[in-house]
C-alpha cells in the first residue's frame, strides 16, 4: 500500500549538506502493523515527516495505492493526507480546544458538518476510554490520555494509515502498553495499516508483524518481526536487543 | 475645572480606543503576514520578510512626536484638520500599528510548530491554519499584547495632547506645565495612572480566563 523507492533526503545546514536518509526502499502492506526502529538521529523521524508529506523527498518517491506523492498539489494533496493520520511524540494537540473540540477538528477542516463531527468524535473518544473527559482541556489530561485524544482525532477521518512518530516514547511503560494496546485493537478491528517510528525495541516486539532497522540515514535490516529479531544480521539490531535483555535482566 | 477633566478623560479614552482598534485591523495582517513568511513559516519568503520586516522596523524607530508632525498632511487629507482628538489619532494607528505587527508576531511565535505541523496533516489549508490554528491557539498571548498596546498609547496618547491632541495630556501640559497649576498636574497624572491600572487588572484577568492551557 505504501511504497518508498530509493528515497533520499538532504538537508542543507551551515557546514554544508546532511544526509538524513540515503537510498530507502520500503514496501508497507495493507494491514501491517511496520516498526522503524533506529538510534536518536538515525533518520526515522525525517522518514515519517516524508511519510506525512511535511518534508519533500529531495530523491526517490513515495506513493499510496500506486499515486506518487509528487504528482500532487493543492487539493489533491490535502486529499491525500486526510488519507492518513498522523500520531506525535509530542501529542500536538491544541490547547485552547476541549478535547472534543480537537477530535471534531479534522471533521470541522473538511466541512463535515458539527453535528455528524460531535457524533463521531464521540464514538472514537469512547473507543479511546475517555468520553467523560470530552469537555475537559488537554492541560487538565495525563501524558497517556493526551496521547490517546491524538490517537482519536488521528482516526476521526476514517484513514487508511496511522503514522506514529514515537508515539509512546513520553510515556511509562504501563501507559505505553495501555497505548500500544490500543492502536493493536484500531489495527485487527478497523483494520488501519500502522507505521511506527520508535527507539523502544519493546514497542516493536509488543506490537508490531514487520521491522526495518535503520542506521545512519541507511536500512540495514527488515522483514518480519520474528525473522529479524531471532536471527539479527546487522551489528546495531543486536545492539539494540542486546540492549533490550539487559534492561530486562 | 471638574468638567475640563471629565472632558480631557473623555478624549483620551476616545483616542485611544479608536487608535486600539484601528491599530488592530492593521497590525493583526500585518503580524501575521510576518509570521508566515519567516523561517519556518507556512508560507515562508525570505526577501518578503525582510522588506516588510524594514517597512515596520523604519516606522517603529521614528520618535512618535516627529511622526505626529511630519503625518500632519496627510492627517488633514484623512480627517480634513491636524489637530483635536480624531486628527490625534491617524498618527497614533501610524505608530501603533507597525508595534501591533511585532507584538502579534511575537504572539504567533510562541505557538509550537508541532501543532501546525499536525494541522497541515489534517488537510488543513494555509488560511484555515492561520484562522483555525494560530489565532486561535495565541489568543492568551494577544490579550497580553492587547493590554500592552493599550497601555502604549495612553502614554502616545498624552504626548499628542501636548501638540493640540487632547485629552488629559492637554490639560496637564496646558494648565499644569504652562500655568504652573499643580493640582491640576496631579489630578491628571493620578487619572492616568487609574485608567492604566484598570486596563492592566482586567486584561490580565481576562488573559488568565481565556487561557485553557494552565488548568
Amino acid at each position: 500500500m505504501i511504497e518508498i523507492k530509493h528515497l533520499t533526503k538532504t538537508f542543507q545546514d551551515k557546514s554544508g549538506p546532511i544526509t538524513a536518509l540515503r537510498d530507502v526502499n520500503l514496501s508497507i502492506e495493507k494491514g501491517d502493523i511496520f516498526g522503524i526502529i533506529g538510534m536518536s538521529g538515525a533518520g526515522k523521524s525525517t522518514l515519517l515527516r516524508c511519510l506525512s508529506t511535511l518534508e519533500t523527498p529531495t530523491e526517490g518517491s513515495i506513493s499510496l495505492d500506486g499515486v506518487d506523492y509528487s504528482s500532487l498539489s493543492g487539493q489533491q494533496l490535502i486529499e491525500l493526507r486526510r488519507r492518513m493520520g498522523v500520531v506525535f511524540q509530542g501529542y500536538n494537540l491544541l490547547m485552547q480546544r476541549t478535547v472534543l473540540q480537537n477530535v471534531m477538528f479534522p471533521l470541522s477542516l473538511a466541512g463535515v458538518p458539527k453535528e455528524k463531527a460531535r457524533e463521531r468524535a464521540m464514538q472514537l473518544l469512547q473507543m479511546v476510554g475517555l468520553e467523560n473527559k470530552a469537555a475537559s482541556y488537554p492541560a487538565q489530561l495525563s501524558g497517556g490520555q493526551k496521547q490517546r485524544v491524538a490517537i482519536a482525532r488521528a482516526l476521526s477521518t476514517s484513514p487508511e494509515v496511522l503514522l506514529c512518530d514515537e508515539p509512546t516514547s513520553a510515556l511509562d511503560s504501563l501507559t505505553t502498553k495501555s497505548v500500544l494496546e490500543l492502536l493493536y485493537d484500531i489495527n485487527t478491528k478497523l483494520h488501519v495499516t500502522i507505521v511506527i517510528i520508535t527507539h523502544e525495541i519493546a514497542v516493536v516486539k509488543a506490537i508490531c508483524n514487520k521491522v526495518a532497522v535503520i542506521d545512519a540515514a541507511e536500512f540495514v535490516e527488515c522483514g518480519s518481526t520474528k525473522e529479524v529479531f531471532a536471527d539479527p544480521k546487522s551489528d546495531i539490531t543486536k545492539l539494540l536487543l542486546g540492549r533490550e535483555e539487559k534492561k530486562h535482566g | 475645572m471638574v468638567e475640563l477633566l471629565i472632558k480631557g478623560t473623555g478624549e483620551t479614552l476616545y483616542m485611544v480606543a479608536l487608535s486600539t482598534v484601528f491599530a488592530y485591523l492593521l497590525g493583526v495582517p500585518a503580524g501575521v503576514l510576518l509570521s508566515v513568511t519567516s523561517k519556518g513559516g507556512i508560507v515562508e519568503n525570505h526577501s518578503f520578510n525582510w522588506a516588510f520586516g524594514w517597512v515596520i522596523n523604519i516606522l517603529r524607530s521614528l520618535p512618535f512626536i516627529i511622526l505626529m508632525v511630519f503625518i500632519s498632511p496627510f492627517t488633514r487629507l484623512i480627517v480634513g484638520k491636524a489637530i483635536g482628538p480624531t486628527a490625534a489619532c491617524v498618527a497614533l494607528i501610524v505608530a501603533a500599528a507597525p508595534f501591533v505587527a511585532r507584538l502579534v508576531e511575537s504572539s504567533l511565535a510562541e505557538i509550537d510548530a508541532g501543532v501546525i505541523d499536525a494541522a497541515k496533516c489534517m488537510g488543513a489549508t494555509n488560511r484555515q491554519i492561520i484562522l483555525r490554528v494560530m489565532l486561535p491557539e495565541a489568543i492568551p498571548s494577544l490579550v497580553r499584547g492587547l493590554s500592552i498596546t493599550t497601555i502604549t498609547l495612553i502614554g502616545y496618547s498624552a504626548m499628542a495632547g501636548a501638540i493640540g491632541g487632547g485629552g488629559l495630556g492637554d490639560i496637564a501640559i496646558r494648565y499644569g506645565h504652562h500655568r504652573y497649576d499643580t493640582r491640576t498636574m496631579l489630578i491628571t497624572i493620578v487619572l492616568l495612572v487609574i485608567i492604566v491600572c484598570v486596563i492592566q487588572v482586567t486584561f490580565d484577568k481576562l488573559a488568565y480566563r481565556v487561557d485553557k492551557s494552565n488548568r
